[in-house]
């Protein structure tokens, strides 16, 4: 007889254990878990080769959910946690779930170091610009002015544009999703997930309760094709509720044109994701919607590019070392150079 | 003509000089010189914060104290018989701790008119010259003036380059007075300077020049000999405590089979273990210099979560930030040795100067209630054996544990009969990889005799399990606000921490009866300072006693028997008295402190009229 032994396939369902799922009704990341399940099995990676490591904030709640290995770590320190691990055991598949304060506030400081190390792994940053988990306060994404329970007369503090912050910090992956978008979602975070080095994905994410319809400029179908602006390498610029609209570089100023009367998508801004110094400027493609003639909010993979990783070269240089020298030999470590006898 | 020889038997020396002068340097050389001679000794270097504060002046003097002898040597002396000084600022800052009668060897250049005025002595008055000094032996030499002249041949070398080796000149000649060769910093030079032929030359030449200038001047009439010291028979070598805990730390590693990983962030007086283990990679020692003290030990955290040895180094300022840090490893129940070099506090407090004020810290100092191991050591090489066992207690325990040691071990040096690798007690370690007979599911906080809970690694099939820092359910530590399972889970780790005395040694006397009127109980590095206080005073018959504490939480389970056998408990610290609270605490006895907060180490002398004043 003769019997093939193949991996079980898996499907979205075992990567979700028993607990109780317990995020507010409506709340956004009930989608972003559903996608992340989702696309967990077509990934290739064992489930128990996969960690998910998280914060703490609403959407540091993520590992409980997971069936997978999981850590609810410290405020802000996720990033730190998931270095050393990766460091580590640079086989395993580790994905960082943090929040805008998590990440950005608390924990900004290791966000931009572990970008610039480049570890193999992922980094989902729900964007909520809000505290929920401490019930509405401002968070360092809130937009100026906007008022909440520590901001009664507007907010004063500038927002972090986070994906011009993960460029500044030489991110190899850095892209844009959100939770309303579950195909877009699930594209992105494959494409993160194939990347090798720190995949950076931010992703707009509902506070149903303290922040609700902060995003639905971009979500919401009135307005969703006016606002957004979906990237594709080698693809030009276009968005509007006909395709009606591109973007065009006049210097280094992405300026909207209108398509028609002798504009042709040949002239728009074809998106190379590759390109450093034009995602450079597509990151910047920021402004707050609530101004007139403001630009589009672009969506999907602004940049990627190769760098080699922390933990491959740190192992790396390690077999280098023994190589040359050969393996650590504990008795002459002891010894040292210079010994004497007492008899 | 010959000088006259003598034996001597304990000498205590100290160099002293610019920060810029090489004293460091020329100290460790000497040091190292004289433990291949088979000599005892101990060291105190004593520079300070600034890297080169400005040169000349008072704050920029560093020192290099060496006890050596032909006895067993416990401290770098409480006062020195020699005093090396490169310029006035060192003599004006060392004078204080030369015996009457003591030898002064002054560089003469480092005292003209601008050093005169650097060092703060009034218009025109030059020590070397006033008769200030006339109840020392003065030996004045031109060692500037000399080190060019025995370069003179050296026309690529500037000025400056020349007079860089002065302190080879002085070493020379202390080499002269001590009666011994030049082999061992000749060596030294060839590794340091191999590639650069005109430097070691050089370098080479004015050490020698130094040595000839005290065999062929004649106003130096003796030269000391020091026998080897009478230590237990076996191979020795010199080490510092910071190079001997690192070692004990990659022994650690060796004998459990698990990779050592180090997350710090560069720190005084600790950076040294950072810096040795990154060129341990020969062992696989996997080092990672973070950007901040929080990073260190998050990064440490993810390392044992995925079943290598975690560890992180640091100093007291570091501690603080990484105490949220540690609440977590309390929850997680995982292994994490955290080693704090102290040094003087509060904040930035004495970064150079030694201090042992974090022990409460230690004990305390995390939000909630949040046990952890405390163990100290106690001398340089200590720091090997203590290392090797804070990580034996973080593995077999799966808890952090705190390893205390201080600017003075970490720097000090003294022979180690350094053990063999196969004498070293195996640290076994088990991760969970499959169920026990009877266990139908994986239950991640369900703990086994010493109250341990299993370490299961990602990438254990079917041990997939969420772990974290919110209250843990007993047994699957699921989240739990239940009110019960926290009062229980607290008590738990409590239990835990306290059951590590079942596999700890009992306290033992170090010296001096098991009962009567004084004992004197320390921890950390007064150890020097108590043992030879104690042996003086035994050897004038008095009744005292010395215990010195390795396992400081929790403690040995025979210490409250132990101090109950005394009339009076003594606790000498480098602190405002912290393990004298925590003493008082548990046992309910009146303990003494003695505190010194002075950035240096408490002398025997003080400690010899503190226990008399007790008797």
């Amino acid at each position: 007889m003769s019997e093939t032994l193949t991996a079980p396939t898996l499907t979205a369902k075992d990567f979700a254990n028993d607990n109780e799922v317990r995020w507010c009704p409506g709340c956004g990341d009930y989608s972003i878990l559903a996608q992340v399940q989702k696309i967990m099995p077509t990934i290739g990676v064992p489930k128990e080769d996969v960690v998910v490591i998280s914060g703490i904030g609403c959407s540091s709640r993520f590992p409980y959910y997971m069936n997978t290995f999981g850590m609810h770590s410290i405020h802000g320190r996720a990033t730190a946690i998931a270095s050393g691990l990766k460091a580590a055991r640079p086989e395993l598949s580790v994905w960082i779930v943090t929040g805008d304060g998590d990440s950005l506030s608390i924990g900004g400081n290791h966000t931009i170091h572990l970008l610039r190390r480049n570890f193999d792994v992922n980094v989902l940053l729900f964007n909520n610009q809000i505290y929920g988990l401490t019930k509405g306060q401002y968070s360092p994404t809130s937009e100026e002015h906007k008022l909440t329970k520590t901001s009664p007369y507007g907010s004063i503090d500038h927002p972090f544009n986070p994906l011009a912050l993960a460029m500044g910090a030489d991110a190899t992956f850095v892209a844009r999703s959100m939770d309303r978008d579950p195909k877009h979602l699930q594209q992105t975070l494959t494409r993160a997930n194939q990347h090798k080095g720190t995949s950076f994905v931010e992703i707009y994410q509902n506070c149903s309760i303290f922040n609700d319809g902060a995003f639905e400029i971009f979500t919401e179908k009135g307005s969703k094709l006016e606002e957004t602006l979906f990237l594709e390498s080698g693809q030009p610029l276009i968005f509007g509720t006909n395709k009606n609209k591109g973007i065009k570089l006049d210097g280094f100023t992405p300026v909207v044109v209108e398509l028609g009367n002798g504009v042709s998508a040949d002239d728009l801004w074809i998106h190379d994701d590759k390109d450093f110094y034009k995602a450079q400027i597509l990151v910047r493609m920021f402004d707050d919607p609530r101004k007139a003639n403001h630009l589009p909010r672009p969506f999907g993979v602004f940049y990627e590019t190769e760098r080699p990783c922390y933990e491959e070269v740190m192992a790396l240089q390690i077999e280098e070392v023994i190589a040359s020298k050969g393996k650590g030999n504990l008795d002459k470590l002891l010894r040292g150079n210079e010994v004497w006898d007492i008899a | 003509m010959s000088a006259q020889e003598e034996i001597l038997q304990e000498v205590t020396i100290k160099f002293a000089g610019d920060s810029g002068d090489g004293m460091q340097l020329t100290g460790t050389q000497f040091t190292n010189n004289t433990a291949l001679m088979g000599i005892d000794l101990a060291t105190f270097p004593d520079f300070p914060a600034e890297i080169r504060a400005p040169i000349g002046t008072l704050a920029g003097v560093s020192g290099y104290q060496l006890h050596f002898s032909s006895k067993k040597v416990y401290t770098p002396g409480d006062i020195a018989d020699v005093l090396v000084v490169m310029n006035a600022a060192a003599l004006k800052v060392n004078i204080k701790s030369l015996k009457p009668g003591g030898k002064i060897v002054a560089n003469i250049d480092g005292f003209d008119s601008k050093n005169l005025r650097l060092a703060h002595y009034p218009d025109g008055i030059n020590p070397l010259e006033d008769g200030s000094l006339d109840n020392y032996e003065v030996i004045k030499i031109d060692v500037t003036k000399l080190t060019r002249e025995a370069l003179k041949d050296f026309k690529e070398l500037g000025v400056k380059e020349r007079d860089r080796a002065k302190n080879m000149f002085v070493l020379g000649f202390i080499y002269w007075m001590y009666n011994r060769t030049l082999d061992t910093t000749i060596d030294f030079l060839k590794d340091k300077f191999g590639k650069k032929e005109i430097i070691l030359q050089s370098n080479i030449k004015v050490l020698q020049a130094g040595y000839n200038y005290g065999d062929t001047t004649e106003t130096f009439t003796s030269r000391y000999t020091i026998e080897k010291a009478k230590l237990p028979s076996g191979s020795y070598r010199n080490i510092m405590g910071n190079a001997a805990l690192a070692m004990g730390l990659v022994a650690a590693g060796e004998k459990s089979g698990l990779t050592l990983f180090l997350g710090s962030y560069p720190i005084t007086p600790a950076t040294d273990i950072l810096q040795d283990l990154s060129k341990y990679k020969s062992f696989g020692v996997k080092t990672f210099q973070a950007e901040d003290e929080i990073a260190a030990i998050s990064s440490a955290i993810g390392a044992s979560y995925g079943g290598l040895l975690g560890i992180t180094t640091t100093s007291g300022p570091g501690m603080a930030l990484k105490a949220e840090a540690m609440g977590l490893a309390v929850m997680l129940e995982i292994p994490l040795v955290i080693v704090n070099v102290q040094r003087g506090g509060p904040s930035t407090g004495l970064p150079t100067k030694t201090e042992q004020s974090d022990l409460m810290q230690a004990y305390y100092g995390r939000n909630g209630e949040c046990p952890m191991p405390v163990i100290a050591s106690s001398t340089p090489s200590d720091c090997f054996d203590v290392a090797y066992e804070a990580s034996r207690i973080a593995v077999q325990h799966m808890t952090p544990v705190i390893l205390l040691s201080d600017g003075y071990i970490a720097n000090g040096a003294e022979p180690w009969k350094y053990p063999v690798s196969a004498d070293l007690q195996p640290i076994d370690v088990k991760y969970k990889t499959k169920l026990d007979e009877g266990e139908e599911t994986f239950l991640p906080y369900k703990r086994d005799e010493k109250l341990v809970r299993p370490w299961a690694i990602p990438g254990t099939a079917g041990f997939e399990h969420r772990i974290g820092g919110l209250e843990k359910q007993d047994l699957t530590g699921a989240v739990s606000y239940d009110t019960d399972n926290h009062q229980h889970m607290i008590k738990t780790r409590q239990a835990k921490v306290d059951k590590i005395a079942d596999y700890i040694p009992l306290q033992k006397i170090d010296s001096g009866a098991e009962k009567g009127k004084v004992l004197v109980l320390g921890w950390g590095s007064t150890y020097g300072a108590i043992k030879s206080a104690v042996l003086e005073l035994q050897a004038q018959g008095l009744s005292v006693s010395h215990a010195h504490l390795r396992y400081i939480r929790p403690f040995p389970k025979n210490l409250g028997e132990m101090i109950k056998n005394f009339d009076k408990i003594l606790i000498p610290e480098i602190n405002n008295g912290q393990l004298v609270k925590i003493i008082r605490d548990q046992y309910l006895v009146d303990a003494k402190a003695f505190n010194k907060m002075m950035g240096i180490p408490i002398t025997k002398g003080e400690l010899i009229d503190v226990i008399k004043g007790m008797l």
